[in-house]
This record gives structure tokens, sequence and C-alpha cells, in this order.
């Protein structure tokens, strides 16, 4: 009896809760996952998202980061968590490459896409009393021996290494030949290139903004084929050294699959909304984060082609499995 | 500097920013002094009313929020011997000792005060030396890192009470409760046993809870001991004064440690809390009273705290690098308004920069009044029953426990420790190592394996730096004197004490 009892109660609240779910979503606060540590350039655009979903749907949009393990901990904690639309969170470029590289069974799949919002491509910074001056100096140091330049960015197999691995590559080298320091995230890197424990920082401009303007540490190039437009002076990849290069990191919102569709569609026309509005591309602006946009289905065709170019990239550099 | 702050003094004395200073404060206070709600909520519950405000009073409502969270989470402690953060669990066994004197005021005021003076003494740090520290800071690399949380390892075995072997297996077990979830280099799971939610690791909040309060209730259940006594004073601060001179020495040490130790991000105020009090034990003419309720190590401690609080936001706003989800709101914050951290905060515009160090200095003296009204009610806590008064802190063990990250796993923690710690402590063993193993452990492990990959494997590069190697022979030297201590002195540790 109790059971029939139990199951009718749940019957009946989950057929109340998808009847009301569009009119009240949401109706309590949301968890925001973010798979870094707090200051990088994923927690600082993750915020900036969480505060204008709480301003437009009115409940708090609590961010959480959840670090470790080179962004698995806090994607595997989107993936497992419950399909209600009250927890989501922030998917980075290392999605892309969980499954390649062989360090963890995460693909797009896994969760119900959001939107896209920024990508960017990495640059190549170093300590400002660094010897090399120009690009072209690091690539002699690193085609004598990829050893001997130590370099840092995120996690062993992230965008930052890749494109690291990629440009070595791009120099005749193996790939697998070069050396890589793993680290929690950008701001972890760029302490270690300031101190001089490491020579190479592979991060994004916005990451490194405030140690430039200090004198700290000089961009050496884009890693792209276009100058960003910020910091025009500093010569993309392609022009400078004759590489072709097209890894770049991306950003977008997710929650687990299997979030009910409307509220992923409403989740997906508020973040539209707030991608195209001027102060969205204010702040990202300000803070020299590059803006796009490709909400559901085009995000989850997005994702398909970067997982192939990633995964042939990844089985290029040896990295694979 | 002196128009600089002036103009500084205009933005912050005016009747917004002092409204908005005051009721964040008397938030932060809330917030703090409920167990397992934390800094981090309070501030992140901010950030959106932040919009609507000015820059400086937006950032000062961060500041003076966080500042009276982090400091009102001894209240606690205290009281209930529920460590409010990492930092208070270095100290949490003497507030809780006065406490059971019947000196629960005293507690709180020793608390309050020193913290109010770390504060003020990290603000002029910050006044005459940020760009100094700041550029002193990121001088650390991984192998620098990787010493010191050694050197607060040894903290464990200083702070212990039950003697160096049995601090060393506590903090053994800290260190091993460290190593559950994922690993931090490859990502690799590591004693999850396939549980999903052993992968994101044993969270901190739940294990201080359990280990201390859930402890203290079996305790008490046990001993069935009757209510707290509590000394009826007019002044709970009464004597705060005399015993902040008398330890005046350890006040100004442990202001200018956490002030130093504060500017390394990532993990410069919970080590500075457990290095100071440990050199307080270390120093003490009576250490063997550390631990039961004494004042010294809670006055030097106390002091570190917010002096190493003041001077964490150095390199968040002069290099963009910030230590922790405080700080990492607050560059939110500062971006939004348009106060774009980096060395130009301190040249172009001055003046900003001093306003938030002027609110820096209020938010630390509204410490004081702030603090002698939690102290008075506190008494209140006192005249129910104990028994009634240890199923409301259950309940707060339980809430504060499942309200991190909102599953009742964190419950299930917090039990099990709380269970362990529990019949540790009736053999002996001290809580305080456990939980530096757990705050440290990850630290240890990842400055260590990076340091080895920056190295090549070769372990002399952990002395090749200069500030690595001067760290690095210190521990070593603070490592061969305990053994040396442990080898010489096998008889009674009685005898060690005695021969003082």
């Amino acid at each position: 009896m109790r059971t029939v009892l139990t199951t009718a109660l749940a019957v009946f609240g989950l057929a109340a809760a998808s009847v009301t779910a569009l009119a009240d979503f949401p109706e309590r606060p949301v968890t925001v996952i973010v798979p870094w540590s707090a200051g990088g350039g994923t927690d600082a655009t993750g915020r900036i998202i969480a505060t204008m979903l709480e301003e437009r749907l009115g409940q708090p949009f609590n961010v959480v980061n959840r670090t470790g393990g080179g962004g698995i901990v806090g994607h595997t904690t989107i993936k497992d968590a419950d399909p209600d639309g009250y927890t989501i969170g922030i998917l980075t470029t290392e999605l892309s490459m969980y499954e390649p590289v062989g360090s963890a069974k995460l693909n797009s799949a896994d969760y119900s896409l959001i939107g896209l919002y920024n990508s960017d491509p990495s640059a190549i910074f170093v300590k400002a009393d660094s010897g090399f001056q120009t690009i072209a100096d690091l690539a002699e140091a690193v085609k004598a021996d990829p050893q001997a330049v130590q370099a840092s960015g995120a996690n062993f197999g992230g965008v930052n290494h890749l494109s690291w691995v990629s440009m070595v590559q791009g120099l005749g080298l193996d790939g697998s030949a070069s050396s890589w320091v793993p680290a929690e995230g950008g701001a972890p890197a760029l302490q270690l290139l300031a101190s001089g424990a490491i020579d190479v920082a592979v991060v994004q401009f916005p990451e490194a903004q405030a140690l430039m303007d200090a004198g700290e540490i000089r961009a050496l190039a884009t890693l792209g084929s276009a100058p960003n437009p910020k910091h025009p002076d500093v010569p993309p990849i392609t022009e400078a050294l004759g590489i072709e290069f097209s890894i770049a990191g991306w950003r977008g919102v997710g929650g687990p699959a299997g979030m009910p569709e409307d509220i992923t569609a409403t989740l997906t026309s508020e973040l539209e909304e707030i991608v195209a509005s001027d102060a969205f591309r204010e702040q990202m602006g300000a803070l020299n984060y590059g803006v796009v946009w490709a909400g559901g289905t085009d995000f989850a065709d997005y994702l398909e082609r970067r997982g192939a170019a990633f995964g042939a990239a990844i089985s290029a550099a040896g990295l694979g499995q | 500097m002196m128009d600089a702050l002036s103009l500084a003094a205009g933005l912050v004395f005016n009747a917004e920013t002092l409204t908005v200073i005051f009721f964040a404060s008397a938030f932060g206070l809330f917030v703090g002094a409920m167990p397992g709600l934390t800094a981090t909520m309070a501030a992140a519950l901010l950030v959106p009313i932040t919009f609507y405000m000015d820059p400086i009073p937006a950032i000062a409502a961060i500041i003076s929020c966080t500042a009276m969270a982090i400091t009102a989470g001894d209240i606690p402690g205290a009281l209930l011997r529920i460590p409010g953060t990492p930092a208070s669990a270095a100290y949490v066994e003497d507030a809780y000792g006065l406490t059971r004197k019947g000196r629960a005021g005293f507690a709180i005021g020793i608390s309050i005060c020193a913290a109010a003076f770390g504060g003020l003494f990290g603000f002029a740090t910050l006044l005459v030396a940020a760009p100094f520290l700041a550029r002193f800071a990121l001088n650390f690399s991984s192998f620098e890192y990787f010493w010191l949380s050694v050197l607060g390892l040894s903290c464990a075995v200083v702070v212990s009470h039950g003697g160096v072997a049995k601090g060393i297996l506590s903090l053994l077990l800290g260190l091993f409760i460290a190593q559950i979830g994922l690993d931090p280099l490859m990502g690799q799971p590591r004693f999850t046993f396939g549980i999903a939610e052993l992968s994101g690791g044993i969270s901190f909040i739940p294990a201080m809870i359990g280990m201390f309060a859930l402890a203290e209730i079996l305790r008490n259940g046990r001993e069935g001991r009757s209510s707290v006594p509590q000394v009826e004073v007019a002044n709970p601060f009464a004597g705060v004064g005399a015993a902040l001179s008398r330890y005046r020495l350890n006040l100004f040490r442990g202001a200018a440690v956490g002030s130093v130790i504060g500017a390394l991000p990532g993990i410069g105020g919970d080590l500075g809390a457990w290095i100071t009090y440990s050199l307080a034990k270390r120093t003490s003419k009576e250490p063997e009273k550390f631990g039961t309720g004494h004042p010294e190590g809670l006055v030097e401690a106390g002091a570190s705290n917010n002096a190493a609080l003041s001077s964490s936001w150095i390199p968040a706003m002069v290099f963009g690098i910030p230590g922790d989800a405080v700080t990492a709101i607050a560059v939110g914050v500062l971006f939004m308004k348009g106060l774009e951290p980096g060395p130009q905060l301190l040249t172009s515009n001055p003046e900003n920069f001093y306003a938030v160090l002027l609110v820096f200095v209020l938010a630390n003296l509204l410490l004081i009044p702030f603090g002698y009204l939690a102290a008075r009610l506190a008494r209140n806590l006192f005249k129910v029953p104990r028994s009634y008064l240890n199923a409301a802190i259950l309940l707060f063990c339980v809430v504060g426990s499942y309200s991190i990250n909102n599953t009742l796993f964190g419950v299930g923690i917090m039990l099990v420790l709380g269970v362990i710690a529990y019949i540790l402590q009736s053999r002996d063993f001290a809580i305080a190592p456990i939980i530096l193993g757990i705050v440290l452990g990850p630290l240890v492990e990842q400055s260590f394996t990076t340091s080895m990959t920056i190295a090549r494997g070769d372990l002399w590069g952990f002395f090749e730096r200069p500030i690595a190697a001067a760290l690095g022979i210190a521990t070593v030297l603070i490592w061969l004197g305990l053994v040396a201590g442990m080898v010489l002195f096998k008889k009674p540790r009685s005898n060690a004490v005695s021969s003082r």
C-alpha cells in the first residue's frame, strides 16, 4: 500500500513538475560548476555568465570551482549531476581531448549542450628578462633541444599543452619530444613563469594581462593565423614562423545529459540573448575574451568538428592511446 | 601620496560607502558565525548586489563582508568547537578550552582583538610595502611552495599535545585522507572504490565539523557532563587588554609573519595561522598549557590570520593572480567596475588603491564592537542545558556539512570522521595534525610533482633556488632536531619539560 502510494505521489509529483517546469524554472538556486581554479579564464567568464543568468532568471546562480585532474573532476561532476537543470557548468576545450588522449571517458554526448560563448587562441609568453627576444629565438632553442625548454600552461594533454606540441611539431620535430610541466590552470603557470622556474608559459592574453602591464613577462607570438586585436604588435605564429595553426580554446555552457528539453531551451535562449547583449560583449571585451555563439545543435556540430581535429592533432603528437 | 590618501578618504567616508560597509559587515558576521557557511559563500551572495553600486562601495562590500566572516568563523570555534576556517582549526582547542573554563567571552575577545590588530598591521604593511611584497611573492615557485608546505606539516608535530610519535601518526592519517580522489597530475582515481562522489575527494569542511564538533558531542555524551559553567561578567572583554599586552611579542610577531606569508597566492592565510601557532608554542615559557585553553597561541595565530587576509589581496590586485575563491570574486568585481587589477592600479589611480586599504581599516575596526556584541550574546548560549545545546549543535553539524556541496554525502563524511576522531581522541591522539594533513596534503603532492617535472627528476633541484634552499635547510634542521630529541630524550616527556 505504502509503495503504491509513494509511486502515485512520485508520478503525480513528476507530472506536476514537468507541467510547471517551463513556467517556474528556476525555482531555486542553480549551481554552476567551473572545472578550473579561481582566477583563470574559465572562472572569470563563468562568473560573468552566472551573474547575467541570475539577473535574467531571478535565482542565484552559484559558481562552484571543482578543480583537479586537469578539469576531469569538474567535468565529471557536471556529467554526474541530476539532470534537473539545477546543476549546469562551464565546459571547456579539454572535453574535446579526454577521449583521444585516453585520460577520461568523457565526450560531448555526456552533456545537454546549452551554448558556446567563447573561443580564443593561446599565446606564448616568456619572462621579461628571458634570453628569447623573438619567437624565432625560442624556435632555435627548441630545435636545439626540445627537452631543455620547460613550458607550462595547464594540464597535460590540455589545449595549451596541445598548442605547444603543435608548435614544436610545426618546427619539424617530433611533438612528443617536448617537455611540459602540468599546472592547475593559467594563473599557477604564470606564477611558475614569473618566479623563473620555467622558460615558457602558453596561456591566453587575458590571464597574462596584469603581468604584462607590470613588465614581468612578454608575449612572443599569438598561436593563430591573425593577430589579437588588443595586441596587434604580437606576431601571429603563421606569419612569424610559417606554421599553420588551427587549435584554439573554446568555452561553453552545458548540463548533464538528459535534461528536460524545455529547460535546456530556456537556458539556450537566455544565453543567446546574453551573448548578443552589449553588456556581455563589453565585459568580455574588457577582459579580452573573444565572443562567439553557437547554441544547442550548432554547439554539438561545432564540438564534433573540434573533437575530430583535436583527435587528429593528438595522435599526430604521439599523445594518444 | 598624501593627495591620493585624501582623495581616497573622500571615496570612503561618504554615506553610501559607510552604510554599505556597515551592512556588509553585519551580514559577514552572521554568515561567519553560522557553522558550515563560509566567507566564500558570503562574497558570492553579495556579487549580484554590487552590480548596482559604484566601484568603491562594491569592493568595500566584498572586503568588509569577508574580513568579518573569516574572523566571525572563530566564534563557533570558541563556543561549540566548530572551527570556521582551516586557519581557525589551528587554535580551536585553546579557544574552546577557555570556554570550558567558563571564559567564552574572553576567548572571543582575544580572537577578535588580536584579529583587529593583525588586520591593522596588515594595512600598515600594505601601505608601505605592497609593490615590494607583491614582487617578493612572485619569486615563489613550486620549489618554494613545496618546502613551505613541508614546513607547515612539521608544525603538526609541534602543535600536537599527545607526543611526537602520535602527532606524526595523526598527520599521516590526514595525508592519507587527502590522497582520496583524483590525483592532481594525471587525474587517476585513488581509493575511490568506484564511488563517484569520492572522486571529488574528502571535502574539508565536513571533515573539520565531524572531527571537532561531533567528536566533542560524543565525548560530552559519554562523560554525561552537565552545562559548561560561565563566569558572569558585565564586560566580556575584561582582561583582554591585559592579555594582549602580556603577549605583545606574540601579537607583533604573528601580525608580521602573517603579513609576509599571506602575500603568497593560494596558501598564505591557512599556513600562517599554523606556523605562528607552533612558533608561539615553541618559544613559550609554558608550552604544556597549549591546547588546554591558553591565550598565548590564540593571540599570535589570531593576529596572523587577519594580517594574512589583508596581504592576500596583494598578488590579486598587483598581478591579477588571485589566491583563493574570495579574491577571485573580488578580482571579478574589480574588472566589472573598470578597476582592472595590475600595477597601474597603484600608479595611475592610486586613490582607488588607498580607498581599498581604508576599507580594510574600517572593517577591522568594526570587528571590535561587532565582536563585543557577539561575545555578550554568546553568554546566553550557556544558559541552555547542555543536552539541549548538543542536539542543536548536532543539527548545525548536519546542515553545515550538507551545505558545502548540497549532498548527503558530506553528512556521511562528517559522521564517519567524527566517530574516528572520537576514538582517536580517547586514545590521546591530537586532531589538529589530521586537519593539517588534509589541508596541506594536496599542496605538498602537487608542488613536489611539479618541481620534479621541472627539475627532470633531480632532487637537488629543491636546493638550487636561493629561497628554496634556505627553506629546505631550515626544514631539514627542524626534523633533524626532532629526531635527535627523540633519540636523546627517550625517557618520559615530563623530564624534558621540567628540564627547561
